[in-house]
């Protein structure tokens, strides 16, 4: 699949989404819209592609970073308990800080998110026996711990309904004024491009990294900054996406192989394409009412990664 | 010129190189041979400052490896581990383009280029270049690993086990790039190595460990000796000239 594939699709996604929806607005009308339409168009539609674009492309990306620093094709912000760390970050800075804004209320999360992230790495060096499916594992008991600390802290301030919307993610409530923390991501992207040699060097080992020089530890806790902070806004503005970071960058390397310079574009393009696709058909399969984005990515993805599993049995690696 | 000047080292308490002073010759291949756990690996790791000693100088043309910015050593010592370690799916082009890492910092120019094509014909990879290393065999990727090695174009070239797990037909290949490397592009190349014939027959120095001690050092012929060999492995071995070759009999 080339670049060039990948975005005309993008794109025709991208007008699709913008012209799905209960209140009815069809392409035709582009030119002359109502002051009605021309407001769902602004309030609601393009903030919810958006949000659907940046969120597909980074936590697509954060996944690849993480598989490559961990050097385990199965560390993800699902499976290493970033996810969970983001989340639980949040209901802190409800708890603490009542009147915490989104901005603040990201700052706490992105420190939980790094810390935890941090915490499954240090204890990936600890752990001796490095089958790659048994890190996940470990991961996500990880995880599951972190989040009952997050049920526990709920059920004591009586948050659960709260956190339970952003277990699931959800692009139905996003509208402009509740979202637009989520372009911090983009500038942090751009950086992870510019460190995409980087990143491939340093997910050949920190010996092969110090024999070219490269500042190995450094350049691993700027990528976990990377992950946590785009995971952290992303959790905030639409919730849980799970396996996003895990399917799209495995099928990226498969064809495109590991070298971030090829794969990061190729893995943000297909990371948006899945989330439109899944999103759309959330929206019609039961329209006019929806499904939320991480029910049918739960579904598609898991579908998926299990194909994926297969795979990798057939051909040994 | 390597100066290695009362090295210590130790893991959890345990000694594993002891009081070692050496110095490595320029332009000439430099085998370290001792039993398992002799120290080897730890004191090349060493020398290319991939773990840190405990105590000593270790410098490198006068200068101090620790006083050293880690990207200027880069262009001027290279070491390649074991390196059936690595997993990733690249190619063979695109893992030799990173030997230029520390010149170019990942943009690479056309004189980039041109080292990483020189590396590639170097060592006959040219019709595999753009295949992934895991399509490929044992000996093909060590020889990918090697060009990128040639392609960070350091004078100093550190090599542990090279021919580990090849047979040996790809180890004489391997040898004979390394004899090529020091005889027509002047580098210094050191190697550990377990196979005593193939360090007698190809290298110029010999550096014999043992319990983290130098029991010998000096010329090929010199360390390839029946009594220094009954010191180090603690078996009688038995040397035979061959065409001028001290061929050592252990079987």
């Amino acid at each position: 699949m080339k670049i060039r594939y990948l975005t005309i699709i993008l794109i025709i996604l991208s007008f699709a989404s913008i012209f799905v929806g209960v209140s009815n607005v069809s392409p035709l009308d582009i030119f002359q819209l109502t002051e009605e339409q021309a407001k769902v168009l602004m309030v609601s539609r393009v903030p919810r592609l958006l949000s659907i674009l940046i969120a597909g492309m980074s936590m697509s990306i954060c996944g690849l970073i993480m598989q490559q620093l961990s050097r385990n094709k199965f560390v993800s912000p699902t499976t290493a308990g970033t996810l969970d760390s983001a989340r639980l970050g949040i209901l802190v800075s409800m708890v603490l800080f009542t009147s915490a804004n989104p901005f603040e209320k990201m700052l706490v999360s992105f420190a939980f998110a790094l810390l935890g992230t941090f915490a499954f790495m240090k204890i990936l060096e600890k752990v001796k026996f490095k089958d790659a499916i048994f890190i996940p594992l470990i991961g996500l008991m990880f995880g599951n711990i972190v989040s009952s600390m997050s049920t526990f802290i709920a059920y004591r301030y009586d948050l659960i309904q709260n956190i339970s919307s952003w277990m699931q993610g959800d692009f139905s409530m996003i509208m402009t004024g509740n979202y637009e923390l989520m372009f911090v991501s983009i500038p942090i992207l751009i950086i992870a491009f510019f460190y995409a040699n980087k990143f491939t060097i340093a997910g050949m080992g920190e010996d092969f990294s110090k024999n070219l020089g490269l500042n190995y530890r450094q350049v691993v806790n700027l990528g976990l900054i990377i992950v946590a902070l785009v995971t952290a806004s992303v959790v905030l503005a639409v919730g849980m996406i799970p396996f996003l970071g895990l399917i799209i960058p495995n099928i990226v390397t498969i064809y495109q192989g590991d070298h971030l310079k090829k794969s990061l574009l190729h893995t943000a393009l297909l990371g948006a394409i899945f989330v439109l696709i899944c999103d759309i058909i959330g929206r019609i399969i039961i329209y006019p009412y929806e499904i939320p984005i991480s029910l049918t990515v739960g579904v598609i993805g898991s579908g998926l990664f299990i194909y994926l599993l297969f795979r990798r049995k057939k051909y040994g690696i | 010129m390597v100066d290695i000047k009362n090295v210590f080292k130790s893991f959890n308490q345990k000694k594993v190189i002891e009081d070692v002073s050496l110095t490595i010759e320029k332009g000439k291949i430099t085998s370290f041979i001792g039993p398992n756990g002799a120290g080897k690996s730890t004191l090349i790791s060493m020398v290319s400052r991939l773990i840190a000693k405990d105590n000593g100088d270790i410098s490198i043309d006068g200068k101090d490896i620790m006083q050293t910015k880690s990207n200027e050593l880069a262009k001027k010592i290279s070491i390649l581990k074991q390196s059936n370690s690595i997993n990733l799916k690249l190619t063979v082009r695109e893992l030799v383009s990173f030997g230029r890492f520390p010149y170019s910092q990942g943009k690479l120019n056309d004189y980039d280029w041109e080292k990483v094509d020189e590396a590639i014909d170097y060592m006959e990879l040219r019709d595999m270049q753009d295949k992934f290393l895991d399509q490929l065999s044992g000996g093909q990727r060590q020889r990918a690993h090697i060009a990128m090695v040639i392609a960070q174009d350091t004078e100093y070239i550190l090599l542990d086990e090279p021919l580990n797990n090849l047979d040996m037909r790809h180890s004489v290949q391997i040898m004979k790039t390394l004899r090529n490397l020091v005889d027509e592009l002047g580098k210094t190349v050191l190697i550990v190595i377990h196979d005593i014939n193939f360090a007698s027959c190809y290298s110029d120095n010999i550096v014999a460990l043992k319990d983290g001690k130098v029991v010998k050092q000096g010329r090929a012929c010199d360390v390839i000796d029946k009594c220094v060999l009954k010191d180090i492995y603690d078996m009688d071995i038995d040397i035979k000239d061959i065409d001028n070759k001290r061929i050592c009999v252990y079987f």
